[in-house]
């Protein structure tokens, strides 16, 4: 008997950096050397919205969630002996992707390395930030047009680079079924195919080269039977929609190709070792069919949910993609669902649900206008609250978090470290002082001739992509490309969202006891009671504060919502504005202990001391503590799902305040 | 029970005049505060206020509109115009809540970011709290709060259908924001079944063609159409996104300011503006069953503006009140 041919693997990542360039470096060469195939670098928040480390919206967050690139010196040092030429390299960067783009193709020039020989992915789905995750900058219509630069840019200049990876990904982690995924990602993609044909920066033969160079980037939830075929229909929509509204001749040009890091909504902080065989599981959804298996796979690490993972962490998620890979035979056979009819009745209610929800995007005028209208954002919304709902109510079972809760202790998170990677604290103060210095030895002539040039290209409607690489050699920084462009293009605030219709649910005798005592409180302090919810920093994932704020109206408080991005000063000024009876902080990014510290500082400044705050996010336990002693009134995480709880907790801390004996409810 | 602490009217009085900011915080939530007693020392508040600054001041803007027409970011446009030209700004943007939970999402702030952490610009969002009118009773007596302390305050509301308006007998100037090719709203304009503000704004010119056709219609149907001031009408497009316009539209709510004092107007236009809203209340305490008593609207109207001189609003309020009741007990 021959053996059979085996398919051949997938590219395997790890989504990593943080602190800075060197130690991320480092990093990269570790995983390399453990038989990792591909980089995907992670950025920090200031890089991904365009501030340099040492602006105020950057304190608490420089390094945390990525490595932080401020300018050439920094990309340099990322790829400290790594090869380009030989490396393909995927960068999730959205808002300033032409930026990194041009530094890592500066880079690859001082390393002797042409474009051409260049291989990897900038994700630079601008669509999506605005639905979810939040890092965008600039308005839709300047921002997709930087989209379109990339593309066409690379398509002529890059030919094995992956312009933009349409991410559905971050639109589950919002809330999606996988009905909306599938619409929404290749509504953006219709989207994104209109503005290249109209830049008229490409021919109609290069159409079909772009066409051929999308990707995308896809999540993978735990229902991994409705995914492998939410997988396949994605291939079926994407091959109809190419041949028939862009007449891509070339079946090869319309093969959906696509990357994978899989859930992490679904990941609980509650007994967090169970994550280890969600992961495995949502692993198989995007792999078990081969017709519609993906290019590229990244792991979560099974800690996600608790804060940043350890280099053993990280490894652990690889060897779970190699033991699939090496040990089983997924990859000797050919499509083991083709000829079922239970895949193939399934795929074709996803088709059919997705092409009509395409539909009624386009009547909305496309995607772009029904991000716009808050369209989109609202029906991810309904979703996601639809979701909390039933993990609150029990129909949806999580094991460990609504059901199964009682374990023993763990021996993976009572060491020292409790199971997680810390940042190095001095990595901010360090990386401002490196920034400080390359700043000093520039040539600040070059610098602003770059930049004037990078202005002019802006307003006239060039490609952005040669004056970016220009920058990138004259030495500017991250904060002045972005400034330049901002000065030009505005900043833009997304639609929230959270406008949707009430729940009433009137079975729930608990709601309608909570709004009762709710509107009591406020009589027995003469008005209605206020929130302020918001989230500080620059950290974009919304969803929480959204959730809290939707299910805070429900019960009947008043919410005032302050949306991303702030700074203290402006929470404080709100706060007092507002007359607001507590402050409900989100941060998901790990800046939440300088954040916090600042609030109160801006708080007592303006007279507003005593005021309650409350914090969600993900926040350790040590650093809850650390929280709560210096002056946070409670802190919630996301194994905290009793949304009415927290609903009941934040209405006694308000009496409390107040001098009013708490309620029972 | 919790105990009221209640401030010291005289000196919060002082305080807002004084253009405090935390002082006129606790103001507003003094007014939002329905205690008999705190209402009390309300009303105290309110007409010390008066004394330390008789004279009608500052410039008080209604702009109104159906939802999603761009009013918040007309409103960041307008403030960045304005604090250019020197003037501090207070913003009173209301939300309707719902009418279940009587909780409320109010969102508008959010898309007046730019003005963040200036100290010179002050936003308060309130809920209308299910009043008849997208008003909520809260607004007058707060708009004349804020005028205390800034130079122009602007109040913000969401109006659908004929009611789009109400805002006007609020406010000196109305502003009425419409979107290019939007059907309803300006059908009613046209047939004179909606009050007409002062001066209509089409929005989102940078939508294209539709903008400059529906402004000429509008200027087409409103050639000679005037308030019942006589004021006429003006109309004007704008992009309140690339902050188009925004020049020429502050200039013409000014001019209308400038127009009601050149006539010896203004004065008595808000003094109309406190008429409206005690009947308004009234009307909703007692029904027109109350208004009838006291000889109905105009009567109620002619006898307020004849009383000098000028109370602050709940003192008023609170005095004709106790003349309904005690027309309500001879009745019975």
């Amino acid at each position: 008997m021959s053996t059979p041919e085996r398919d051949k693997p997938w590219l395997m990542r790890t989504y990593s950096g943080h602190s800075s360039a060197k130690v991320s470096n480092e990093l990269y060469r570790t995983n390399l050397s453990k038989g990792q195939t591909g980089l995907s670098v992670a950025f920090d928040l200031p890089t991904q919205t365009g501030y340099d480390a040492d602006h105020p919206l950057a304190r608490g967050e420089v390094g945390k969630v990525g490595v932080p690139i401020c300018n050439i010196s920094d990309m340099e040092m990322l790829f400290d002996q790594i090869p380009l030429s030989k490396m393909n390299t995927s960068m999730t960067i959205n808002a300033t992707a032409a930026w990194l783009l041009a530094l890592y193709v500066a880079t690859a020039e001082r390393q002797g390395v042409a474009p051409v020989q260049l291989q990897g992915t900038t994700q630079n789905d601008i669509l999506k930030e605005y639905l979810s995750r939040g890092t965008y900058i600039f308005p839709p219509v300047p921002s997709v047009r930087l989209t379109t630069d990339i593309i066409a840019y690379t398509v002529k200049n890059i030919p094995r680079w992956n312009p933009t990876n349409i991410c559905s990904y971050h639109l589950q982690e919002a809330g999606a079924t996988p009905m909306q995924e599938l619409a929404y990602a290749i509504s953006t993609a219709i989207a994104i195919l209109d503005a290249v044909r109209e830049s008229g920066q490409t021919s109609v033969e290069g159409l079909e080269q772009v066409v051929g160079r999308i990707s995308f980037f896809v999540n993978s939830g735990i229902r991994f039977i409705e995914e492998a075929c939410k997988m396949r229909a994605f291939s079926e929509l994407w091959d109809r929609l190419t041949h028939e509204r862009y007449s891509v001749q070339s079946e090869e040009m319309r093969r959906f190709r696509y990357g994978v890091q899989v859930n992490s909504l679904g990941l609980t902080e509650a007994q967090p070792e169970n994550n280890v065989q969600r992961i495995v599981l949502e692993m198989l959804g995007v792999s078990l069919s081969k017709k519609a298996r993906a290019r590229a796979i990244q792991l979560p690490a099974w800690n996600e949910a608790l804060g940043l993972p350890r280099p053993w962490d990280q490894q652990w998620a690889l060897r779970m993609q190699q033991v699939l890979v090496f040990e089983t035979d997924l990859l000797e056979y050919s499509d083991i669902f083709d000829g079922s009819p239970v895949i193939s009745d399934k795929v074709k209610l996803l088709v059919d649900g997705a092409t009509q929800e395409i539909a009624r995007v386009q009547e909305h005028g496309g995607m772009i206008q029904a991000i716009e209208s808050g369209y989109v954002k609202r029906q991810l919304v309904n979703s996601h609250t639809e979701r909390m709902r039933s993990i609150e109510s029990g129909s949806l079972k999580i094991v460990g978090l609504n059901c199964y809760q009682e374990t023993e202790e763990s021996p993976l998170t009572c060491g020292k470290d409790s199971g997680i990677m810390r940042v190095d604290p001095h990595a901010e103060h360090e990386q401002i002082e490196r920034l400080n210095a390359f700043r000093a030895k520039r040539n600040i002539n070059d610098v602003n001739i770059a930049l004037a040039s990078l202005s002019e290209t802006a307003r006239n409607g060039s490609n952005i992509m040669l004056p970016s690489i220009l920058c990138a050699h004259a030495g500017v920084t991250t904060g002045e490309w972005a400034q330049a462009l901002r000065d030009i293009f505005g900043e833009y605030r997304a639609h929230t969202g959270i406008d949707i219709p009430l729940n009433d649910d009137t079975r729930s005798a608990r709601v309608a006891e909570i709004r009762m005592q709710v509107s009591k409180t406020g009589e027995e302090l003469g008005r209605p009671l206020r929130l302020l919810i918001g989230k500080p920093g620059l950290d974009g994932h919304s969803n929480g504060a959204e959730q809290i704020a939707v299910k805070g109206r429900d019960v009947g408080f008043e919410i005032v919502y302050e949306g991303i991005r702030l700074t203290p000063e402006q929470i404080a000024k709100a706060a007092l504005e507002e007359g607001v009876h507590l402050i409900g902080l989100s941060v998901l990014s790990g800046s939440h202990i300088e954040m916090i510290e600042d609030v109160f500082s801006q708080l007592n400044k303006i007279g507003l001391k005593g005021l309650p705050i409350v914090i969600g996010g993900i926040i350790p336990e040590s650093d809850a503590r650390l929280l709560r002693e210096n002056g946070v009134a409670a802190v919630y995480t996301p194994k905290d799902i009793d949304m009415n709880r927290i609903m009941v907790d934040i209405l006694n801390l308000i009496r409390r305040t107040n001098n009013l004996e708490p309620v029972l409810i | 029970m919790s105990r009221i602490i209640l401030p010291e009217p005289e000196l919060l009085a002082i305080a807002v005049s004084g253009q405090d900011r935390l002082a006129l915080a606790n103001a507003l939530n003094l007014l939002d505060d329905r205690r008999p007693d705190v209402r009390k020392c309300a009303a105290t508040f309110l007409d010390a206020l008066l004394v330390h600054q008789p004279e009608s001041i500052g410039h008080l803007i209604g702009i109104t509109g159906p939802p999603g027409v761009g009013k918040s970011s007309l409103t960041s446009a307008l403030i960045k115009v304005w604090r250019k030209r020197g003037f501090r700004v207070a913003v009173l943007a209301v939300d309707p809540s719902s009418q279940i939970s009587s909780g409320a999402l109010l969102g508008d702030r959010l898309r007046m970011h730019d003005s963040g952490t200036d100290t010179d610009v002050f936003i308060r969002s309130l809920a209308c709290r299910g009043e008849s009118g997208g008003l909520s009773a809260e607004v007058w007596p707060m708009s004349m709060v804020m005028l205390a302390a800034f130079d122009i305050v602007l109040v913000e509301t969401v109006g659908i259908g004929q009611k789009e308006i109400d805002v006007s007998k609020m406010t000196d100037t109305t502003c009425f924001v419409v979107q290019p090719a939007s059907g309803d709203s300006i059908q009613f304009l046209k047939a004179g079944i909606m009050e007409v503000p002062h001066v209509i704004v089409v929005n989102k010119e940078d939508i294209g063609v539709s903008a400059l056709k529906t402004l000429s219609e509008l200027q087409n149907s409103l050639r000679r159409q005037t308030d019942k001031e006589g004021w006429q009408v003006q109309a004007l497009s704008v992009s309140a996104v690339l902050c188009n316009g925004i020049e020429s539209l502050a200039d013409l709510l000014d001019s209308h300011r400038l127009w009601l004092l050149e006539n010896g107007k203004f004065a008595a236009h808000r003094q109309r503006c406190q008429s409206e809203w005690l009947v308004k209340h009234l009307r909703e305490e007692f029904g027109n069953y109350g208004i009838g008593l006291l000889g109905g609207e105009d009567a109620i109207s002619q006898c307020l503006a004849a009383s000098a001189p000028r109370r602050s609003p709940i003192s008023e309020y609170e005095s004709i009140r106790d003349l309904t009741i005690h027309a309500m007990k001879i009745k019975n």
